[in-house]
This record gives C-alpha cells, structure tokens and sequence, in this order.
C-alpha cells in the first residue's frame, strides 16, 4: 500500500514531466523534478548497427529465464532460457533438455529467478559466466558466456525459498545459496506450530568453478530465521560471506506483522575458509539428502542428469569462528560489501538509518569476544562494535547497495521511490533522484566487485502505471538509466523489462564479445542420432520407434517423404543442422505436435518426438525464415493404421524403390 | 519500438526550443560508400577472395579423397556432379573455371555474389545464397583437389 501511495505522488511529478516534454522547458521545474536532461538523447543513442557499451543481464523474476539487453540504448538481445521450459527452442520439450529440469520433485517447468551473478577472477568480471537462483524450488544455474545457453543446474538439499543467492566469492571459488523459508531439516511431518523447536535455515556454499562439477561443499545449520540476501566478500575480507535475515521473532503466521516486531534483526558473517578447515578436520555431518546435479554436454548437444545422496552439514557448535551475527536495524533485505571489502552497508527495510558496518572493526570485536550473547552456537557481536556509522534519515524503504568505486554508494529505496546517493566514509548524503516508482534493486556496472565501472546506475522499478501505453490490468516492470559520472545523477533512459527483474548484472561488451561462439562445429558433434551428410539420412525402425536421422541446410530436408509409419508407432526427428555459417538457425515443427517446436543452431542435432494418432499425410516444415526458398522447405510424413504393412520408404528428391 | 517513444520528443524538444540551432543528435552514420564505391577493382577471372594464386601438380589422390569426404559433408547438400539441385552441377567445373575463381567461391561466397560478374549470374538463377560452411584454405584446397579429380576421369 505504500507503494501505492508512493506512486500517485511520483505520478504527478511525472506528469510534470510530461508538459515538459510538450512544450519548452520550463527550468526550474526541470531541475526540481530531475526530469530527463535535454541532452539525454545524445547519451543513450546508439545508431543501428553500432553496438551498446554493455552487455546487462536482468532476471526474468516469474518467467524463470534471463533477459539480455545492451546498455545505453536499452535495446533487448536475448532471451536465456534458464528455469522455464520454453516452447519456441524445445527447451524441456526435447529429450536433450528435458534433465536440465529434473529435480528431486521430479520434472519442473517453471521456477522463479531473482539474482543474476557474473563469475569473478581477483574480485572483477572474467567474463566467463552467469549463475542464477531459482527461488521456489532451490536450485542455481551456470549460463555460459560463449553460447549464452544454460549447461549446469545444481539443486540445493535442506533449502527452501533460495533467495539470498547466488552471490560468489571473488575467485568463483563458490556461490552461495540459503534458506529463506526455515523448514524442518531434515523434512518430517510436524506441527508448524512447532516452528520454533523444529524449523532450520541453512546456508550453503557450492563448487562453481569448473564447469560439470558444480557440488555443494559444505552447508552450514542456522536458527529457523529467514535469510534474506548475500555478499561476499572481497579483498580484505575475502574469505567471508554474509547473509541478512530478517523474522529473528520466529512467527510462521502474519510475518507482516509478527516478523516486524524486533528494532534488530541480524547480517550473519560466515567464514567459508574455516568452515573448510572444519570440513577437513571432520567436524562436518554426512546428512542423507536427495538432489540433483544436471549438466549439458555441448559437444553431446545433451543433458544428463545425476541424483545425489548426501550432503556435509556443519552444526556451528562443533566448528566455533564459523559464523558470528551483526546486530543491524531492522528486518534489513539487502547486505552489500565496499569495494574496498571493508564496509557492509545493510538496507533496514523498515529502518529510519541506513547501518554501514566496518569489517575491521568487526574482526576487532570478534578477538575481544565483545559478544551480546549467543544463539544456537552462534556469538552475536555488540552493535556498536561492529557499526562504522548510521547514515541518518537516508530515505523509507532502504533495500539494496553498490558502489562506483569513488567512494560513494547508492541504495534504492521502495518506499519513497528514490536512489540515495552517499559517501559511506564519511557517512553523509549527498544526492537524491526520484524513481518511478518503488524501485527494487539497482545495479553500478561492477559495482559488486573490486574495480567498478561506475558511469551509470540502473534502478528496477515495480510500478509503471502512467508510465508507458497502458495494456490492461497487468503491467509490464520497467528499468530506469541514471547518468553517475558527474555529482548529480541524471535520468537518462527509460526501458520496459520482460516477467519480474528482480537484479541485474552488467559487464564491458569488450569482456565477452569477442569470445562468443558463432556455430557448433559439425566435425565435433557428438550427438548419437547426428548425422553429417545428406548421405547418410536415414529412417530407422525398432518395434514401435521410428528414429529419423534427418538433415536440414537452406533450403530443404532429408528425408522430405516419409511413408511407412503407423499409428502407435513413437516418432522420433532427430535432426542435424548441416549449416556452418552465423545466424542460420532452422525450425522443425510437424502438425499436431504436443512437443512445441525446435529452433536447431548451425552444426546442432536435436530431437522431436512425436506420436502420431491418426492415419493420414502430415507436413513438416522449417518455421525459422532462412532463405529466398524458405517457404519451399517442407516436407511430408505419412502415416498409416496401426498394423499396416506400408513399407518404409524415404527420399529427398527422387523416390527410390521400396526398401524392406 | 519502446524506445522512439523517449526519443523522439526528445527530438522535438531540439527542434522546438533551442535558439542556436542545436548540437545535431547523433545521426546513424550514413551507409559508408568507401567499400562500394571503391574503384570496382577489374575483376579477374580468379574472383575475389584470399586465394591470389594456386600452383598445380598432378593429382594428389590423398588429398583429393579429403575434399570428398568434406565435400559430401559441407557441400553435397546443394551440389551433385551431373544434375541441377540447389546449385549449379560441378562436373566440368575445372575446366570452366580458374582454380583460384573456385576456391574463391567456396572461402568468400557472400563477397563474390555481390561482386564476381559470374557469381552473380549464379545467384539470378539458384536464388539460395550459398553459405560459408567454415571451410578453411587447406580443406578449400581438398575440394578443389577432388573436383579436379572428378574431371580427370
């Protein structure tokens, strides 16, 4: 509701703006509503055929995918198919990608990404590549960044709710993931009234980097809160995470109420390399759990799936100096680490002050044992001896911070619509900009690591009303491009954004483009129903499956006539793309598919399985535009009743005799 | 789309009310004639590509069994020898052409539809585009070593 509120008033401001836009500026107004500058155009053009400066990654929120767009022009590249099945390219359709969705649940189509997480090499980009989170069924993704397709999924044991990640360290060593639904661990049958004796949360950390190996290391058992958001740290505190938790009160009923009583909730710090001693020593449990580790072999064009048993489980009483928590006000979201890795800004949600922590100060308090207390094992540490400062009445609703690498920080803030803009040394504000409206999180090119880009900041807003053509009741979530590389920031762009971005990430185009993977090599296909030349096209019958070993290049088939398939018969199309040149993809869809289609990339072979419920003579055709004879690459499939004795019979061209 | 909606007030806003005639946004540069209009070099009968000159020997029979196997991968989808298909029939293709025009035509087919006089004359009547098929200079040399083969017989 405050939100809402919020917005009617940055409602009005935007109407401002409006007659601004219609008319000529009056320029007082234009300074007081930080209208868009009038040389704003100029500064997000991007001529057609020019490329942007960066690449940005935003999460799809509840469509479950990843969103690539080009910054400054805010024009849309991508769309990476992540934790969502997507009928457009047969991903989850097709047998190859169908385990890159199998969980200890079974197969899921759906999940929901929040945080995108650029791996690091000495605390910057490496450009190599993306994870992900899937929230409401704990999982992470590792996307690659030479084909920009998903090849790793691992799920997370004990977890629910995985929102506090996947937030690596500065070496991809790890990603992180936790629980922001405590749950019995293990899972049993119990009262949920018995949440305060039986509810855990659980903090995680996962081998991230080699591709194929992704593991969890180690999780860690925490008091039923719920944890909330993550960093790690960089720098002189590399080698810690730390995750926000806010319902410390342990209500499991009406949290908007019962989990807002306490002024202060806590960031808990985890020290990962002593967890690792403890993991070494012993100290960890072997807990039985179930989860699933999927990987996709490019090569192969094909995923596998593996199921695991157990996980290591350390309890914080049996490895001490695994995790302290930090006093912070209150119910706070986001935790975000200075580049510098010495200042921990947590955004207090429903605090008045903005609490920066000092990790010094923090290492200090922890070798003078000035503890408040301790909570399942875990010393709590005296407020103010961890606090570098307050930032006094910053803004309402702060959620999330990054840095520009000047020494100053930025954080969103929901409630009044705005970017707050301050020097976290010296703890004052010294700018402020209107969102519109109720931003979520924001992002610095960078900004999360040792050496930010800085120049511009991107706040993720949740409500547009009277910000675009209205569309109905359900609204599209926009981004908003502020100029950072002068004092005042400066609105500069406004662009719409696909499903829910919760965060996003941007890297220097020059750090990817140029290692971008154009085509799969045919040579180096591995795929087992693969085939390389039109000659070896092929039909193959076993008992009730039909394998097609079909060819597709511009613009035609083979086979393209295929008789001799009956009704009950399972048909599976496994088609190789024999194109070795960029940008030319063929389709594959054949009527009455339940399957969806297939997008097939130069030099790739997958699969459509289809079982056909009639007899009849059914066309196939190819659905991505490829040539001036587009059109003309059909072909068709006939099929006859079950018991038939149609041979089988296959051409493209000129029809053979009969075979069999 | 989205984005004309931001612009192009913001374009009007110049024109209406600057007093100076304003800094001119940013203008998609126009099409650069440098490449087109470049003295149309005199096209030789070897096309237009990486392949300046071919020295032949007798036929390497090695080497002409490797350009089969990569021309029944990479090309036989659009060539035959004898008939029509998507492209034109090869038999005969030695003898028609420079080895440099056909190894050309395999590395650089994009510039030698637009350019070569001959290619060109393809194109009107095979409408498909013929694609490169990330063949390398070695493995053109193959192809050329096997079509050559063909015409020796």
């Amino acid at each position: 509701m405050l939100g809402k509120k919020k917005a009617v008033v940055g409602g009005l401001s935007a109407l401002v703006v409006g007659a601004l836009l219609a008319g000529c500026p009056p320029k007082k107004e234009a300074v007081k509503t930080q209208a868009v500058g009038t040389d704003a155009a100029s500064k997000v053009y991007v001529p057609p055929g020019k490329y942007d400066e960066f690449y940005v990654f935003f999460s799809g929120g509840f469509n479950g995918q990843v969103t690539v767009y080009g910054v400054p022009s805010g024009r849309i590249i991508k769309v990476i198919k992540v934790f969502s099945v997507d009928p457009e390219t047969g991903y989850g359709f097709s047998p190859e990608t169908k385990p890159m969705l199998m969980t200890s649940h079974g197969f899921l189509p759906w999940d929901d990404t929040h945080h995108p997480w650029l791996s690091q090499t000495n605390g910057e980009h490496d450009g190599r590549w993306l994870f992900i989170n899937a929230n409401a069924t704990p999982r992470i993704a590792r996307i690659d960044l030479t084909t920009f397709e998903t090849t790793e999924i691992i799920e997370i044991p004990n977890t629910a709710g995985n929102h506090p990640s996947p937030y690596g360290t500065e070496n991809t060593e790890y990603v992180v993931a936790g629980s922001r639904f405590s749950v019995p661990v293990p899972q049993k049958d119990v009262p949920i009234e018995s949440y305060k004796e039986n509810f855990k949360g659980v903090i995680s950390f996962i081998k991230a980097n080699e591709p194929g190996k992704m593991d969890v290391a180690f999780q860690i058992l925490m008091p039923g809160f719920d944890y909330d958001l993550a960093r790690c740290g960089r720098g002189p505190s590399h080698g810690w995470c730390f995750f926000t938790s806010y319902n410390t009160e342990q209500a499991h009923t009406l949290l908007e109420v019962n989990a807002s009583k306490n002024d202060k909730d806590f960031i808990a710090a985890i020290n990962w390399k002593r967890a690792e001693e403890c993991v070494a020593q012993g100290k960890a449990k072997d807990m039985p759990a179930t989860y699933y580790h999927n990987y996709y072999d490019e090569k192969k064009h094909m995923a596998a799936s593996e199921e695991k048993k157990s996980v290591k489980v350390i309890d914080p009483k049996d490895c001490p100096g695994v995790a302290y928590f930090l006093p912070t006000p209150k119910s706070p979201h986001g935790v975000d680490v200075s580049d510098d890795g010495e200042y921990i800004v947590g955004g207090g949600k429903l605090a008045t002050v903005i609490p920066i922590h000092s990790f010094s100060k923090m290492l200090k308090a922890i070798e003078q044992k000035a503890f408040e207390k301790e909570i399942e094992g875990i010393p709590v540490l005296k407020y103010d001896a961890v606090l570098h400062c307050e930032l006094e009445k910053p803004c309402l609703g702060p959620l999330h911070t990054e840095f520009d690498g000047k020494g100053f920080g930025y954080t969103s803030c929901f409630v009044s619509s705005e970017v707050v803009k301050f020097d976290y040394k010296g703890c004052k504000v010294v700018d402020r900009a209107p969102t519109y409206y109720s931003v979520g999180h924001l992002l610095v090119p960078g900004g999360d690591t040792k050496k930010p880009y800085g120049k511009y900041l991107i706040a993720m807003n949740k409500i547009t009303k009277d910000r675009q053509l209205p569309t109905g009741p359900e609204l599209i979530q926009s981004a908003q491009l502020y100029d950072i590389s002068g004092e005042k920031m400066q609105l500069i762009h406004e662009f719409f954004t696909i499903g829910e971005p919760h965060y996003a990430q941007a890297i220097v185009a020059d750090k990817i483009k140029d290692k971008i993977k154009k085509i799969y090599s045919l040579a180096e296909n591995e795929h087992p129903y693969a085939v390389k030349a039109e000659k070896d096209a092929r039909v193959e019958r076993k008992g009730n499956e039909v394998h097609i070993y079909m060819t597709m290049i511009r613009s035609h088939f083979v086979p393209d006539n295929i008789e001799g398939i009956r009704v009950g018969d399972t048909v599976y199309f496994h088609v190789t793309n024999l194109e070795q040149d960029w940008d030319i993809p063929h389709g594959f869809a054949v009527k009455g598919s339940e399957e969806a289609e297939l997008l097939v990339m130069p030099g790739q072979t997958k699969t459509l399985v289809w079982k056909p419920k009639a007899p009849g003579v059914y066309p196939f055709y190819c659905t991505d535009f490829c040539s001036a004879l587009h059109q003309e690459m059909q072909g068709y499939i006939r099929v006859s009743p079950a018991g038939s004795n149609v041979p089988l019979k296959y051409y493209t061209g000129t029809p053979p005799t009969a075979q069999k | 789309m989205r984005k004309f909606f931001l612009v192009v007030p913001l374009v009007s806003l110049f024109l209406s009310c600057q007093q100076k005639p304003a800094e001119k946004p940013v203008e998609a540069s126009p099409p650069q004639p440098t490449q087109v209009e470049k003295k149309e070099e005199a096209v030789s009968d070897k096309g237009i590509g990486p392949i300046q000159e071919v020295q032949l020997g007798p036929i390497d029979q090695a080497l002409a069994k490797k350009g089969k196997e990569i021309f029944d991968s990479k090309c036989a989808s659009c060539h035959k020898l004898e008939e029509k298909y998507v492209g034109p029939p090869l038999k005969g293709v030695t003898k028609r052409r420079k080895p440099e025009w056909i190894m050309n035509m395999i590395l650089n087919p994009a510039e030698m539809v637009q350019k070569d006089p001959v290619a060109k004359g393809h194109l009107a009547e095979y409408p498909i585009q013929m694609p490169f098929q990330d063949v390398s200079k070695d493995d053109a040399r193959a192809i050329l070593e096997y079509l050559r083969s063909v015409d020796e017989k």
